[in-house]
């Protein structure tokens, strides 16, 4: 259960098509990310899954059978909202309760499904409240637990955690990463942030202007980008991307090195800077260097602590086996 | 920073509120007071105000001359009748327009609001010929229906703008539960909206109960209610102040006493739900 079929979808909105023709397989069990920038259609496509939005051609199936004209609540998907959407005249209870109520389940299995998913969200204790008197990263539980009950086929994540503080973030990514390995159900995840996308899924798709770019596993994608956006777009800090006479002699339009496949020294190598803001992480350091003739501003990446006074010369050499080209179309040679 | 306010201009203001308040209860309370004189001191000039000869005899006159209960009994049935009734139309109206808007929403609610612009005295004609035709004049179901066509449009605009407030995104979260359309609107978005429902509910009654033109000219005897009972107490005999009065108490004093209790939710309803 939880494969579906995207087979040319597309979609307009009035005169704007924001999906042109579109094909797509997510295969059981998968986590796939949509990943891309604010606008680029990554939450139309979700909501085209879901049936939230009526596709203008195309069709979707879900497990083999046709679902494009299907209602939502026909589908057998489940979806978390950004906002969490929960009812929040209900207690948390009822609001998990509801899919099976609306499903027609007795009371009995309600109960038994209800405490299961408390327990496994550490909702027990919560069980008697409102949404309102929850923090943020219960009422996200809670709209999970709203989900699991319903047993789907696929869940369905808009932007999740985007309400979240930092920290609550990261915590809840391993979350959702673990109910994932445990149900082994499919799940699709949108979300801007490629961290995200990256520590999270099987399969990234990423999007711009409602068309794929490239789907394939996270570490594809940092490898071997297709293209420039896509190279621009995983990874960060973000590869640095070089035109001119610097990536023609490498016979290409643009070269791209990401900062971690540099080495830095004070003394020599093959492209001269001077260092501006220098972050310290401790674990990592990344220095920003201007003045190089390249590009407007690189970044580095060094593992370790480094020390890096503003204004002074440094030296970069890229490691030559690391090195992305592509062409005056941008794709990849 | 509050704003600074001076005791100086906290009495003024309240002192300007009191007076504002007390001209607009004025007419209330001079029928109220009227209510208990007899006739004689009713026209009495210049007027007496509190030291008078109070009497009941007004209220029992009223009573003796006329069917108070049938009446009231009819206000009550035919003001709530046609609120419900507009409701149960409203509410998937406002639900369409605030949750799945055309190009068209926007003029179909100022086309609807724009129904109450039209004078009443316009469709008089036809839909006294009509309920005549229909053999419906003067009976409680006419009064019900033309009544909630009148106020229907207020009704769908306040569901509207409350039902506007409600995020789209929690009934989507119903729909992806397996919500059917008539469970999404049953057990989502009216508890959700419920506040707004009971304004809505409480502002109608009022208008229901206050509308005398219809009221009025469609009923004769049977579906009479406290409007055609107040006037009744008017024109033939000459006016009778005080008698006119007391009937006017009896009929304003159920909806006064209703309005009194619910103020909180009849401000929101008139205010649109503007007041948090």
């Amino acid at each position: 259960m939880g494969q579906i079929t995207l087979n040319q979808v597309t979609k307009s909105f009035g005169d704007v098509q924001v999906i042109p023709p579109l094909d797509l397989q997510i295969n059981e069990g998968e986590f796939v990310v949509f990943v891309g920038p604010s606008g680029c259609g990554k939450s139309t496509l979700l909501r085209l899954i879901a049936g939230l939005e009526d596709t203008t051609s195309g069709d979707i199936s879900i497990d083999g059978k046709n679902a494009t004209e299907l209602p939502p609540a026909k589908r057998g998907l489940a979806m978390v909202f950004q906002s969490y959407a929960l009812y929040p005249h209900m207690s948390v209870r009822k609001n998990i309760a509801f899919p099976m109520r609306m499903a027609g389940l007795d009371e009995a299995t309600q109960k038994t499904k209800i405490e299961a998913a408390a327990k496994a969200l550490n909702l027990t204790d919560y069980l008697d409240r409102k949404p309102g008197q929850l923090s943020g990263g219960q009422r996200q539980r809670v709209a999970i637990g709203r989900a699991i009950v319903r047993e789907p086929a696929a869940f369905l994540f808009d932007e999740p955690l985007s309400n979240l503080d930092a920290a609550l973030r990261v915590g809840m990514r391993l979350e959702i990463s673990e109910l994932h390995k445990k149900l082994e159900t499919t799940m699709i995840y949108v979300t801007h942030d490629q961290v995200e996308a990256m520590t999270m899924a099987d399969k990234i798709v990423v999007l711009q202007a409602g068309v794929i770019e490239q789907v394939g596993s996270p570490l594809e994608l940092y490898h071997t980008p297709r293209n420039k956006f896509v190279a621009g777009f995983i990874g960060s800090p973000k590869m640095n991307l070089i035109e001119g006479p610097e990536a023609a002699k490498h016979d290409a339009t643009t070269i791209g090195i990401r900062p971690e496949h540099m080495t830095v020294s004070k003394i020599e190598g093959a492209w001269k800077g001077r260092v501006g803001v220098a972050e310290h992480l401790g674990s990592d350091t990344f220095i920003h260097i201007h003045e190089t003739g390249l590009m407007d501003m690189m970044t580095v990446r060094i593992t370790g602590d480094i020390e890096a006074t503003h204004g002074d010369t440094i030296y970069l050499t890229p490691m030559a086996d690391q090195m992305h080209r592509f062409d005056a179309q941008g794709m990849r040679i | 920073m509050a704003r600074a306010i001076t005791t100086k201009q906290k009495v003024i203001w309240t002192a300007l509120a009191w007076a504002f308040g007390l001209l607009m209860f004025f007419p209330i309370m001079w029928t109220f007071l009227t209510s208990f004189k007899t006739e004689g001191t009713a026209i009495a000039d210049p007027p007496v105000w509190f030291f008078f000869d109070w009497t009941l005899e007004n209220y029992t006159a009223v009573q003796e001359r006329s069917n108070y209960p049938k009446a009231l009994m009819n206000s009550i049935i035919i003001a709530v009748g046609s609120t419900l009734l507009g409701i149960l139309i409203a509410v998937p109206a406002a639900w369409s327009m605030a949750f799945v808007p055309g190009k068209r929403t926007k003029d179909v609610l100022l086309w609807m609001l724009s129904t109450k612009m039209l004078p009443a005295v316009g469709v008089l004609y036809p839909l006294v010929l009509l309920a005549k035709w229909l053999g419906v004049m003067d009976s409680r179901a006419l009064l019900i229906v033309v009544l909630m066509l009148i106020n229907l449009p207020i009704i769908v605009w306040m569901l509207y703008t409350y039902f506007k407030e409600i995020p789209g995104e929690i009934l989507e979260a119903s729909r992806m539960d397996g919500a059917s359309l008539r469970s999404e609107i049953l057990y989502v978005l009216t508890p959700m909206a419920l506040p707004g429902i009971a304004s809505t509910i409480l502002l109608n009654i009022i208008l229901a109960w206050n509308e005398a033109f219809w009221t009025i000219l469609l009923t004769t005897v049977d579906a009479a209610p406290l409007t055609a009972f107040i006037a009744s107490f008017s024109a033939p005999e000459g006016l009778f102040y005080a008698k006119l009065s007391a009937a006017s108490m009896m009929a304003i004093a159920p909806i006064l006493i209703m309005g009194w209790f619910s103020q909180k939710q009849l401000v929101r309803g008139l205010t649109f739900g503007a007041v948090k």
